[in-house]
């Protein structure tokens, strides 16, 4: 994982967040960001191989609610933070690549 | 205007004072300073005034009646600002109260203001905000730590005796270290995170700033406890905070002084106040000794890709459709772009990126799977030396508050900052930050303290005997 | 449906079950079709900032219940992040179950004995859904949609067979015999019109079954069982007329569009497949009692299999045969069984229920017992003819009522054989050269006699009966 990141990569990556670089931000954040990742070369050389996952630090299980109805919230209340609304629903520009 | 969360209460309850005179007091401190430290993004004056008003009649007591508290400004407060120092939240006005919220309001506090913090809590300086940066009371040209710098200042400047932060790598520990207060980060799963605004949801926990070790003892115990709207918040009973642990007998305590957390990169005079702290607590009767944590030393780097996948993933919600900022374009995907280009700081979106590229095809084994597994090491290792001591000590910042724009141009460098606090979030057990003199620039200086998870009244008796030690 | 010499489909379905509990997945907000949009929704199901889930424990009640009914292993298991963004996901991410599912390794038999294997049922959030304004309702063409997050964080059961499936008749026959097990199990509605239940079919050909597996699509919106055929149909013709003129098949997810009746390529995504799964840190681990899984394999309701069974035993039918899967699809054995039991023939029990009552279900579910009994006694007795048995079937399917009282407001009762005698002479005479062909073997001017004799009497002859009036009658 010490192989640098590219250019490419932070393109994609910013394609996939949906943010949108401009070519002088996109030279900027591959070089931060590569430093970062040089950064975690470290951990590289460790063999973990044996070792599990940690993705939580709480060994909870089984947190589970009844299943009862709880009010909801008012919709005029919610509708009222939308940045665009319609009948009731929220609107959002048309939604492309689904269907030809 | 310097009295303690306890002192308030206890006056308010005597009916020595009102709720409302105390108010009063602590938002003409507000009025006084805060256009010079900006650690308010809203003053909630007029909701204060009602809210110290029912107090006064007798409609609400409790532990924290008539006492001003701020909340940073990532936790929910209903019909009430809650921006997260974003341009993309900027206005949403959430439907409800965090949970917090309420338990503060039904022990009596009162909710003053929302403060300022770096965009989304990411970030050591609470330079990111982009409503502009919080500055530090002891020295304005310098940073106050972030990300909850704007709770810090709160407390540091007397805006409230006690206020909330959130702490995903020392966020609360850090600034309260650089603004000489209190800090606590509880464990993980102590205190509800719901209505917290997430930034990394495995790390989060809120946690108390106060001018006394007593007053943030008060606040946890207000704050905490199991909450059903939490999935990871712990269902069993937690020890509250008492006068035992406050009294401070630290004889017999077995302490461990972490070497790899005073090596290079942590300056000479924090080191110097850390050796202080030890000798004291040497003095009150505890054993202190050095110890490794080997592990310890990944824990930044870990830390850099375990926060910012989650976060990559938190923060996708922010989309311009339901709330906050929307920046129009032709299609979905146009505005999407559009939106989250607009509302994120640069600081953001290298987080988002960083995460989305440790989460992405062909990359998640070396990054974020990596990340995880030197995520069991470092709780493997801290573990290990909870066999031999019941808390650990170590600086809490590497150094004494810095100057604006010094460490802006190279995100490592702030990184570092959080070198001492991130393992305790990797590993969900709770650290609290005590301010312990000041370093060679006159500056205040935190030493913090560890603990195995849910070893708060340890972690309190210890942090008292501290404190009792520079009185 | 045959395809060309020698080619076999593969296909291997993915069935959405709406779990049909109170409230939704993550949230007490109400689980309930139909309602005005954007009311039933709450800081968690609209993934505000802050919001947090906490799972139902009568959905995984639910899962468990299918996963025991599809003789699944029922494991511990945790919950993941799909990660896109779409507008109908409030969160832009879907919490669903990934490497550990609930329910693994299950076998679904149809009515014919042919096995399906379930390579895993897991739980799942279901989305909002969109109103395409403009381009008349559709996505393309439209000027922009309207979201409603009613919808948005019910629970869902994902349930994946094996590609073992080889003809649309088992297709059809796995969604049948899955929905009634869905329904039996009371986890589901299975009502593919509304949505409650959603088929995707992944289809590939090849050339016999000792190849290998060819490429497959996916074929999504197939909204019913009748769809899901000519779905597959279409797709497996369009990909063998592809590879017999020498092109691939791209794997790729098509649109089953109903009117045109072809599949259709689907959401191309920039940023395709690349979900960036990893664990719900917002959720913990569920691992299921061995007390909890036990209760529910021990209590689970009767499944459409012993059912079927049961009908055979009371009919004398085989189990796989139409009307006694018809009876049990549409949850009308026990309208047989319990006539059959009060003494009911059987045979006409089980062809009305299975022909008339059938195509009346809804009035058919809320049919007595009793009152199906008394008609299918009047038939078998009778007192009235079949055609008239019908005609008060229909009477009690609607209104319900007493069957001898809606026979007499109708005017049927059994004409006395003297009556009838008359009836048939007169047509015999009326109708020589028809007679002369009759008495010369012609079947065909059997059913003209019949017909004249009902028409002459209103229905209220008995056709068997004029039947053997006109054989008794040949020379
Ligand atoms: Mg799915
Ligand atoms: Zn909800």
């Amino acid at each position: 994982m010490s192989k640098r990141l590219t250019r490419d990569e932070v393109a994609h990556v910013a394609l996939l967040a949906r943010l949108e670089l401009t070519d002088d931000e996109l030279d900027m954040f591959t070089g931060q960001l590569a430093d970062i990742l040089g950064h975690a070369d470290d951990i590289e050389a460790l063999d973990v191989s044996d070792v599990p996952a940690m993705a939580h630090p709480l060994r909870l299980t089984n947190v589970l609610r009844s299943d009862e109805v709880v009010p909801s919230l008012d919709r005029d209340e919610v509708l009222s933070q939308a940045p665009a609304a319609e009948d009731g629903r929220f609107r959002v520009p048309q939604i492309l690549g689904e269907e030809p | 205007m310097a009295t303690t969360a306890a002192a308030i209460a206890r006056a308010v309850q005597s009916g020595e004072t009102t709720a409302s005179a105390v108010l009063e007091s602590h938002l003409d401190v507000i009025a006084e300073r805060d256009a010079e430290l900006h650690a308010c993004n809203y003053v909630m004056a007029d909701e204060a005034r009602a809210a110290a008003a029912a107090v006064d009649a007798g409609d609400v007591t409790g532990p924290l009646a008539g006492v001003p508290v701020a909340l940073k400004d990532n936790m929910c407060t209903r019909g009430v600002p809650t921006t997260c120092s974003s341009k993309i939240l900027e206005g949403w006005r959430p439907p409800y109260d965090a949970t917090v919220v309420e338990r503060l309001r039904a022990a009596g506090a009162i909710v003053i203001a929302k403060t300022n913090l770096d965009e989304f809590a990411m970030g050591s300086s609470t330079e990111n905000s982009a409503f502009g940066p919080t500055r530090n009371p002891h020295d304005p040209s310098k940073v106050p730590g972030g990300s909850s710098g704007g709770s810090a200042v709160a407390v540091a400047a007397g805006y409230a005796p006690i206020s909330l932060g959130s702490d995903t790598g020392g966020s609360i520990r850090q600034p309260a270290a650089l603004c000489g207060v209190v800090g606590l980060k509880p464990t993980y799963g102590a205190v509800s995170r719901y209505g917290l605004v997430a930034f990394a949801s495995s790390l989060d926990q809120i946690g108390p700033f106060a001018r006394t070790v007593e007053d943030a003892a008060i606040t946890y115990n207000v704050i905490s406890g199991h909450d059903p709207r939490d999935s990871t918040s712990y269902a069993e009973a937690l020890p509250a905070i008492g006068q035992a642990e406050l009294d401070g007998d630290v004889s017999g305590l077995r302490v461990g002084l972490v070497s790899e957390l005073l090596g290079e990169g942590i300056d000479d005079d924090v080191k110097r106040r850390v050796a202080a702290a030890a000798d004291a607590l040497s003095a009150a009767g505890a054993k202190v000794e050095g110890t490794s944590v080997p592990a310890c030393i990944y824990g930044l780097s870990a830390y850099y890709l375990i926060a910012p996948a989650e976060a990559s993933s938190n923060l996708a919600r922010y989309d311009g459709v339901r709330y906050g900022l929307r920046v129009d374009g032709d299609n979905i995907n146009e505005m999407y772009k559009a939106t989250r280009t607009a509302g994120f700081g640069a600081e953001v979106k290298r987080r988002i990126m960083l995460g989305t590229y440790a989460l992405s095809a062909g990359y998640y084994d070396a990054y974020y799977g990596k990340a995880l597994k030197v995520r069991s090491l470092i709780a493997r290792d801290f573990a290990a030396a909870y066999e031999k001591y019941d808390v650990l000590l170590s600086p809490t910042a590497p150094t004494t508050a810095f100057g604006f724009g010094a460490k802006t141009d190279n995100p490592l460098a702030m990184y570092l900052s959080d070198v001492c606090t991130i393992p305790s979030n990797l590993c969900g057990d709770p650290a609290i930050t005590v301010p312990y003199g000041v370093g060679d620039d006159g500056l205040p200086v935190g030493v913090q303290v560890l603990a195995p998870a849910l070893g708060e009244p340890v972690l309190f008796r210890t942090a008292a005997a501290l404190e009792r030690s520079l009185a | 449906m045959t395809l060309p010499d020698g080619w076999e489909m593969v296909i291997g379905l993915e069935v959405h079950c709406e779990l049909k509990t109170q409230t939704k997945l993550f949230c007490g907000c109400p689980n309930m079709f139909g309602d005005e949009p954007n009311t039933n929704v709450c800081p968690t199901c609209l993934g505000l900032p802050g919001s947090l889930p906490v799972l139902n424990k009568q959905a995984v009640e639910l899962a468990m219940r299918i996963g025991a009914a599809l003789n699944c292993a029922i494991t511990p298991s945790t919950f993941h992040r799909k990660n896109y963004f779409y507008p109908d996901m409030p969160k832009d991410y879907q919490v669903s179950q990934y490497d550990e599912p609930i329910n693994t390794n299950g076998v679904l038999e149809l009515p014919d004995g042919f096995r399906v294997g379930i390579t895993r049922a897991h739980i799942e959030e279901d989305t909002g859904k969109s109103t395409h304004v403009g381009g008349a309702g559709r996505i393309h063409g439209a000027s922009h949609s309207l979201v409603d997050y009613n919808r948005a964080g019910v629970p869902l059961l994902e349930i994946v067979s094996e590609p073992d499936i080889r003809t649309v008749e088992q297709a059809r026959s796995y969604v049948t015999e899955l929905r009634g097990i869905v329904v039996a199990t009371g986890a589901s509605d299975g009502r593919m019109e509304e949505g409650s239940m959603r088929v995707d079919a992944n289809v590939s050909v090849r050339r016999g079954p000792d190849e290998e597996f060819g490429t497959r699509c996916e074929i999504k919106n197939v909204n019913s069982i009748r769809s899901l055929g000519r779905a597959i149909e279409y797709e497996a013709l369009r990909q063998i007329d592809l590879i017999e003129a020498g092109e691939r098949v791209i794997q790729q997810t098509r649109h089953w569009n109903e009117q045109e009746g072809r599949t259709i390529t689907g959401r191309v995504k920039e940023d395709a497949d690349d979900y960036r799964y990893f664990l719900e840190p917002d959720l913990v681990p569920l691992a299921p009692s061995d007390e909890w899984i036990d209760k529910v394999r021990t209590t689970l309701a009767v499944l459409p299999a012993e059912r079927r069974a049961a009908v055979a035993q009371a009919t004398g039918v085989e189990p796989a045969a139409e009307p006694v899967r018809t009876v049990v699809d549409l949850d009308l054995d026990g309208l047989v069984v319990g006539a059959i039991s009060s003494g009911a023939d059987p045979r006409i029990a089980l062809a009305r229920a299975a022909n008339e009552v059938a195509a009346n279900a809804e009035g058919g579910r809320s049919l007595a017992v009793d009152a199906f009994t008394k008609l299918v006694e009047m038939e078998s007795g009778g007192k009235i003819t079949a055609t008239q048995s019908k005609k008060v079937l229909d009477v009690l399917l609607t209104d319900g009522g007493d069957p001898e009282a809606i026979a007499a407001g109708l005017g049927f009762e059994a004409m006395d054989t003297g009556a009838l005698d008359a009836v048939v002479d007169e047509i015999i005479a009326a109708n020589p050269a028809e007679w002369q062909r009759y008495c010369e073997g012609d079947q065909k001017v059997t059913g003209f006699f019949v017909g004249q004799v009902m028409k002459a009497t209103q229905g209220k002859a008995d056709g068997k009966a004029v039947n053997a009036a006109l054989a008794a009658r040949k020379p």
